[in-house]
């Protein structure tokens, strides 16, 4: 199934442990919106890895192409949006690994949701609103699995509601008659119902209330126990992600500008976007401080300037910063884990100081 | 059962409305129909004849309207709907009931003819946007376009009078005497050809456009998404999910669509001599018989009614969420 010749491991750049094998790796990944002559690149070279059994969280403002990513890396990216170039090797649970950007249109539709589900964002509309909520859990289970009988793919939509907490009798309500919550978790157990690797949520729980967030997360969190798939959790709320997990990734203007585990992020953030955005959240331990927001707008991603897309907004903004794009690289405290798109940390040698902010 | 029995008891109330509306209309026209039956017969009859030609009508009588109102719905119950005037002596109800039947016939079936294939179409290119298949958009608004008569006498011009492949007039072969036969199925159809094609083709388009403008509003839905996102085998998506959610307006205008059937023909009846309710309406209407145009606008009324109810049946099994909850 694999379709294409592994590339050398160095054209990714993404840090840390190696044990764990990669389940997700995004290469590279470009992708403009609009065709002809002047599109705007809203993913440029974004890679990503995802470990198997990891919870990587992605943040960022709205519009820095968070979802865009998730859509892209699927293949679901609607019109006027185009990938433009760029891998996304699956390695599938026999260790095989396949771009999912070259497979044919038969070999990714097998490998949708049987590796990869995701969650969207409208909890309300991701359901067909004329079929019950049997028909489409079994829909998909059937797709895949063409031999398994009827009653038995109805035994298995009973076992999926109960996985996350919804009386297997719900099967045959319409999406209409279920509160929000409900649906998006039927919409979690439609997701688990292949049993995939990899499990996109793509900010599941911004249409819900704050305790039922909280709900699902978790729930997700303990099937991601038992069941042993991975999660990619694009979401806003930094604080959030520090919480539920392994690793983060914030993006900022189509790019990621720093990966990290969960924890070194919350505490030691190096790029000043990251340390703006958790600025702008309230903290989750400790003393109570004036939360800041950060300054300024997004850049207009049709309209791109040279140099780094946060220097106009940032704080500890050099000359460098307004004429030279910096690359996600190590730190100059040579942290393992860690790589910071940023000036700051790249060209300064070791022994120079950092502002406060930065260098924790 | 009691979201059915409220619709019944809606509809009820509309008819009642509908049918006094009816009532009443006609006695507001300007003119009588002696006079106009005296003019039509151009001297032909004695102008002495006239009163006895208003006491045969029953006009001489100086009934209150109240009155009148009541006797009318006291003869419409036992199914009695008057003696036309025009066909003096044939029962109203005898006259309706000869055009009906062929006028549902041929409209009914062109219109259902064009909502499926129009659908069908509509389905496809709405799922195609953006490729070559939008190129077959201004043919379609081009149809949606044309005057109905225009098509009809371009149609019968070719198709009939320079090929003559179509009879151009009339709804079967008069040599026939109608039967249950082979032959005279045969030949009704023969004739209706032309008429039901003209029909297709003047309302296809809009069942295409609509169709294909849903289309595009529900594919960028996010269940759509999720459908491909499940790996379901493209078709399946885009009739399960795109498809089926897509129709649910097109049929409620369907429903509205036969509706019309019976009333909105006229102009093919017309241009076609074919011997349907539209065309005997317009003669009642030009010669003042109230009996008839009333009984031709109470099929009309009822046939309206009758497929709003249809819709809201259709519409309610189609879409859960319509349907009150009967616990």
């Amino acid at each position: 199934m694999s379709t294409g010749v592994e590339t050398s491991p160095g054209v990714a750049r993404d840090a840390g442990p190696t044990a764990e094998e990669p389940v997700l790796e995004v290469r590279n990944l470009s992708v403009d919106y609009g065709f002809g002559d002047d599109p705007t690149h809203v993913l440029r070279e974004v890679s990503l890895t995802l470990r198997r059994g990891e919870v990587l969280g992605l943040a960022g403002e709205s519009g820095c192409g968070k979802s865009t990513l998730a859509y892209a890396a699927t293949r679901l990216l609607p019109p006027p949006g185009l990938i433009t170039g760029g891998e996304v090797w699956l390695t599938g649970r026999d260790g095989e690994r396949a771009d999912l950007l070259a497979l044919s249109d038969a070999e990714l539709r097998a490998a949708r949701w049987r590796d990869i589900a995701i969650v969207f964002q409208g909890a309300m509309s991701s359901l067909n609103p004329v079929f019950r909520v049997e028909k489409q859990l079994i829909d998909g289970i059937l797709a895949h699995r063409p031999r398994m009988g009827r009653a038995e793919a109805r035994e298995r939509a009973a076992e999926l509601l109960r996985l996350v907490g919804i009386s297997a009798d719900r099967l045959r309500a319409y999406p209409h008659q279920l509160s929000g919550g409900m649906r998006q978790r039927v919409m979690i157990a439609m997701a688990l119902a292949l049993e995939p690797q990899v499990l996109i949520m793509d900010e599941p729980t911004t249409a819900l209330d704050v305790v039922m967030q909280r709900q699902i997360l978790e729930q997700v969190m303990e099937l991601r126990e038992r069941l042993g798939f991975s999660v990619v959790l694009i979401t806003h709320d930094v604080s959030l992600l520090v919480e539920v997990a392994d690793r983060i990734a914030v993006m900022y203007a189509g790019e990621i500008v720093e990966t990290a585990p969960a924890r070194d992020v919350y505490q030691r953030p190096r790029h000043p976007y990251s340390a703006g955005l958790l600025g702008s959240f309230p903290p989750l331990h400790g003393p109570r401080r004036e939360l800041a927001g950060i300054p300024g707008a997004p850049p207009d991603l049709s309209q791109r300037e040279p140099g780094c897309p946060f220097a106009p907004r940032c704080p500890h903004v050099m000359d460098v910063c307004r004429t030279e794009l910096p690359v996600l690289g190590r730190t100059a405290q040579a942290e393992e884990a860690r790589l910071v798109a940023c000036h700051l940390h790249t060209s300064l040698s070791a022994g120079e100081k950092l502002p406060d902010l930065v260098a924790r | 059962m009691r979201f059915l029995l409220r619709r019944v008891v809606f509809y009820a109330l509309t008819a009642w409305a509908a049918i006094t509306i009816n009532f009443f209309i006609p006695r507001m026209l300007p003119g009588d129909p002696v006079t106009a039956l005296l003019g039509r017969m151009q001297g032909r009859i004695d102008s002495n004849a006239e009163h006895s030609l208003r006491v045969l009508f029953g006009l001489d009588q100086d009934t209150s309207m109240w009155q009148q109102y009541l006797d009318y719905w006291g003869l419409l119950l036992r199914g009695d709907l008057g003696l036309s005037f025009t066909h003096f002596p044939t029962p109203v109800a005898d006259i309706v009931s000869q055009s009906l039947p062929w006028t549902v016939g041929l409209v009914g079936v062109a219109t259902i003819i064009a909502f499926v294939i129009g659908s069908l179409i509509g389905t496809f290119l709405g799922w195609r946007r953006g490729t070559w298949a939008d190129g077959l958009l201004p043919v379609a608004t081009f149809f949606q376009a044309v005057p109905y008569f225009w098509l009809g006498l371009i149609t019968i011009a070719v198709l009939s009078v320079n090929l003559g492949w179509f009879p151009s007039s009339g709804s079967y072969d008069r040599g026939l005497v109608p039967a249950f036969s082979g032959e005279f199925i045969g030949s009704v159809v023969y004739y209706g050809f032309l008429p039901a094609l003209t029909v297709v083709l003047s309302s296809v388009a809009g069942w295409v456009l609509g169709m294909r403008n849903m289309m595009v509003t529900v594919s960028s839905e996010d269940y759509v998404t999720v459908a491909h996102a499940k790996g379901l085998p493209e078709r399946q998506v885009m009739l399960g999910y795109a498809a089926r959610n897509a129709v649910l307006p097109q049929v409620s205008s369907f429903a509205l669509s036969l509706g019309f059937v019976v009333g909105g023909t006229l102009i093919m009846e017309m241009v076609f001599s074919y011997q349907g309710i539209g065309y005997t309406l317009y003669q009642a209407v030009s010669t003042h018989d109230y009996p008839l145009m009333q009984g031709c606008f109470l099929v009309i009324t009822l046939s309206v009614l009758v497929a709003n109810m249809v819709a809201d049946l259709a519409y309610a099994l189609l879409d859960p969420r319509t349907r009150t909850e009967d616990r």
